[in-house]
């Protein structure tokens, strides 16, 4: 497959929101199930041990016309969680067995008692991840958190989870990072080669493909585009932050790399680069996910920071090893987390002196030119300043 | 229409009685005072939420209690918060943001004066008790950037099944045990008392026992009460800094003295304008209320002879008319109890069935929510809230949009469109019943 063919796939994936490829993947095998997940992160390896699929759901983006999921909610909420609506009320999200809704923002913890009443003959679970950071104390919540969750896949699926089932995930999805993770260092690296709005793609096609087909997606995308030359443009080398939720449509993306800005990192699909090195296989595997998600993983707006001289660490660390030059932050309109957070790490960016302009977007955002517009000047004002 | 009657020489003895928001006033006032001279007296001070607050045990360190959002409602109440909002936004935050935080970081960036003109001093402990609003969290991060003292996370988990498991309530425990309490130790200096904070969970349940008498009054005809409007002084001593004060339950023992007379008697509301004397229309409402126009939302509805006979946003500093009460023989276990229980703490289908079961026990012709532009935790999903009850109970609801502090979302001409018309369509059903059964 060239280049060009593995993201027309990844495209086609993302544009089908019938998820055409879960039920192929479902009907590949009978008796095959599909749990759904809401963004930031849940730990896919349980969903994957008893056998199921995890599937992201990340809204409609701007491909679907809401029009039932518009009647739940007032105009001063998000888009995610009625495009999410939408999706289910037109029986796009019939392929599902079930849904996860973690704990990001109360916008996703009210949709999974909607989802309880809405869908009753699916399995819902609202999916608590720890605010406390000591093994003793957040550490054995969301170890029992995981024991639920274990405990409920076994029994859908018919069949316990064992130790061995968890770990052989574990490596799965360890490996599944890695990729991720190589991914990323090639587009810092050369990201001419790597376009951002092809990358989204290739991550996001990890929100419905089994994650070994998708690491071999990812590295397969990494070889082929390596193998052709394109040209190199002299543009700002920027990390996207806030959009770790609510997505933005394609065309935004598109459109700051347009402008003159070659995305080095983000926060699009954080589930996939969350936990930021691998999670041992030995021992016990809920406690090492525990361990992990505690003391090694991102940080974002719906996580705590124990520290107040905490604050911005991550994105600090994204801009100087991308070796970024400014930072553009792109949040969903309303999104009180990541709009929230906005200032707090503007700050920290202050401090640093390193450049950053904001914008908010909804999914459905149609009018890029404004987008384009300021992207394009913070791109030449960071030229201007580091030809300085 | 008015269904009011003023109370002409209301003497003093007797507003304290009769009248709920003179005392609570006293009692507020009273601990704005408190916390401004905190400092001078050797005191440390501490800030809290109001859902999952822990008083009792704020108390047995001695700490000057400040609750930001109680300052936000206040500076709203004083018509104060819209200017503040915008000088939050001016200083880079976004206009999409809960109004409470931003009141609260403008009273900040105009020098800190608190609502009642006195100086704030700046916390000592900022406590995080993380309990059914993710805004909490940023909130304090925000505040905690400029404050720069110790902030103690109190991760409370949502009932996301519909219930309290013992893990969630071991969680909570050993947050308390393991962080918060050695944290108040280190900031105040003062050893904890677990005895000290049962006498005071002591104090608390009596308190507690009364206010849900006082609440379900409502259930009378006509009600004596107004469990939305009146209820915010009610609960305003019991969901803040005064729970487990002696003076609190002192104050609620007359309190339901008084509104049981006033039961037995067939008397209706007090209202700023004097007592409802004619119950036409009896309502629950889902969501907080309005501030900067506090006066004139209420108005619209004594005017229309409306009742509101309970309120979810009367149990968002704990549901104690379910039962719940703070349990002196096992003091840290109720506290987590307390923490996990409050209102937004609870899932939909929870929400769903205490407002059923509010309509059907205080006899209730439908539901009204108050959407509130700023928060997500009680506003997101409403929609759906009013469709069930709807459907569940056979009763009509009703939807209106409004702001807690933010001036420039409350329209009053549309609020009160939207309720007259409300208001017409129970009359009308009611009618339609009534020759239905004849
Ligand atoms: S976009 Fe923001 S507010 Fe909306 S659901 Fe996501 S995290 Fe919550
Ligand atoms: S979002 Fe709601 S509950 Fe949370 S701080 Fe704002 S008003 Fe209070």
């Amino acid at each position: 497959m060239t280049v060009q063919d593995i993201v027309k796939r990844c495209e086609h994936l993302f544009e089908d929101l019938d998820f055409n490829v879960v039920s192929e993947w479902k009907a590949a095998q009978p008796g095959r199930k599909a749990i759904g997940y809401m963004p930031i992160y849940v730990p896919r390896e349980i969903v994957h041990a008893a056998g199921m699929l995890p599937v992201g759901i990340f809204g409609g983006g701007d491909q679907l016309e809401v029009i039932q999921g518009d009647a739940y909610y007032q105009s001063y909420i998000c888009r995610i969680p009625r495009s999410t609506i939408e999706l289910g009320l037109t029986g796009r999200l019939d392929c599902l067995d079930g849904m996860l809704f973690p704990s990001i923002c109360d916008v996703i913890r009210n949709l999974s008692g909607m989802w309880q009443i809405l869908f009753k003959d699916k399995y819902v679970k609202y999916f608590d991840v720890p605010q406390d950071y000591a093994d003793e104390v957040g550490g054995k919540f969301y170890i029992h958190e995981m024991q639920a969750l274990r405990t409920d896949l076994g029994r859908l699926a018919g069949k316990e989870i064992s130790d061995e089932d968890l770990k052989k995930s574990i490596a799965v999805y360890n490996e599944n990072r890695k990729a991720v993770r190589e991914l990323y260092a090639y587009r810092a690296q050369k990201p001419w080669q790597a376009p951002t709005s092809e990358v989204y793609l290739v991550l996001r096609a990890g929100c419905v493909l089994p994650p070994e087909e998708h690491t071999k997606l990812i590295r397969s995308y990494i070889a082929e585009t390596n193998s052709v030359e394109r040209p190199k443009r002299d543009n700002a080398r920027v990390v996207l932050n806030g959009s770790f939720c609510e997505q933005p449509p394609l065309g935004l993306i598109k459109s700051i790399e347009m402008a003159g800005c070659y995305v080095v990192d983000d926060d699009f699909q954080l589930c996939q680069s969350w936990l930021l090195d691998d999670v041992s296989v030995e021992g016990n595997p809920l406690e090492e996910l525990s361990k992990a998600f505690l003391h090694r993983s991102a940080q974002t707006a719906s996580k705590y920071d124990d520290k107040k001289e905490d604050k911005g660490k991550h994105l600090l660390r994204q801009v100087k090893s991308r070796g970024a030059e400014g930072v553009v932050f792109a949040m969903a309109s309303f999104c009180d987390p990541a709009l929230l957070e906005r200032p707090m790490l503007q700050d920290v960016l202050n401090k640093h002196k390193i450049p950053y302009t904001a914008f908010k977007f909804a999914e459905n955002t149609g009018q890029m030119a404004p987008i384009r517009e300021q992207a394009g000047t913070f791109a030449d004002s960071i030229k201007l300043w580091s030809a300085a | 229409m008015s269904t009011v009657t003023p109370i002409k020489d209301a003497k003093k003895k007797e507003v304290v009685k009769e009248d709920a928001m003179w005392i609570q006033k006293e009692l507020i006032n009273k601990n704005y005072h408190e916390i401004a001279t905190a400092h001078e007296t050797g005191r440390k001070v501490s800030a809290t939420f109001v859902p999952g607050n822990l008083n009792e045990l704020l108390m047995c360190f001695d700490f000057a209690r400040r609750l930001p959002e109680t300052d936000a409602l206040q500076n709203g109440l004083r018509k104060k918060s819209g200017k503040m909002i915008m000088d939050a936004e001016r200083d880079g935050h976004s206009e999409d943001v809960c109004t409470y935080v931003k009141t609260d970081l403008g009273m900040m960036l105009q020098g800190q004066m608190g609502p009642t003109g006195e100086p704030m001093p700046n916390p000592d402990l900022l406590l995080l008790s993380y309990t059914g609003c993710f805004t909490f969290m940023k909130w304090f991060e925000l505040v905690r950037q400029k404050y720069n003292c110790e902030t103690i996370m109190l991760h409370t988990p949502y009932q996301g099944d519909g219930k309290i498991s013992p893990a969630m309530r071991d969680y909570v425990v050993k947050q308390i045990k393991e962080k918060v309490i050695p944290a108040c130790e280190r900031i105040s200096g003062k050893k904890f008392d677990i005895d000290l904070l049962r006498q005071y969970m002591k104090e608390s349940v009596k308190a507690e026992e009364d206010l849900v008498r006082v609440l379900q009054t409502a259930k009378h005809r006509p009600s004596p009460i107004d469990g939305y409007f009146g209820a915010v002084y009610y609960i305003g001593p019991m969901f803040t800094a005064f729970r487990g004060v002696p003076e609190a339950t002192k104050f609620y023992r007359l309190l339901r003295e008084e509104v049981e007379q006033r039961m037995r008697e067939g008397k209706g509301p007090i209202t700023p304008d004097g007592e409802m004397t004619e119950e036409n229309y009896r309502l629950v409402v889902e969501g907080p209320p309005n501030w900067t126009s506090f006066r004139d939302f209420w108005k619209m509805f004594y005017e229309e002879g409306a009742v509101v006979v309970a309120s979810t946003y009367a149990k968002v500093g704990g549901v104690y008319d379910f039962g719940f009460r703070h349990d002196p023989e096992h003091p840290i276990e109720s506290l987590a109890d307390y923490c996990l229980g409050c209102y937004t703490n609870l899932n939909f289908p929870q929400r769903i069935d205490m407002i059923c079961k509010y309509i059907d026990e205080y006899q209730a012709d439908g539901l009204l929510i108050n959407s509130i532009k700023s928060c997500n935790s009680f506003s997101a999903g409403q929609l759906l809230i009013l469709r069930e009850v709807e459907k569940r109970t056979g009763k009509p609801a009703a939807f209106i949009e409004t702001d807690l502090v933010d001036p420039r979302y409350f329209s009053g001409a549309n609020v009160k469109n939207r309720l007259e018309s409300y208001l017409q369509m129970i009359k009308q059903k009611r009618t339609a019943a009534a020759a239905a059964v004849a």
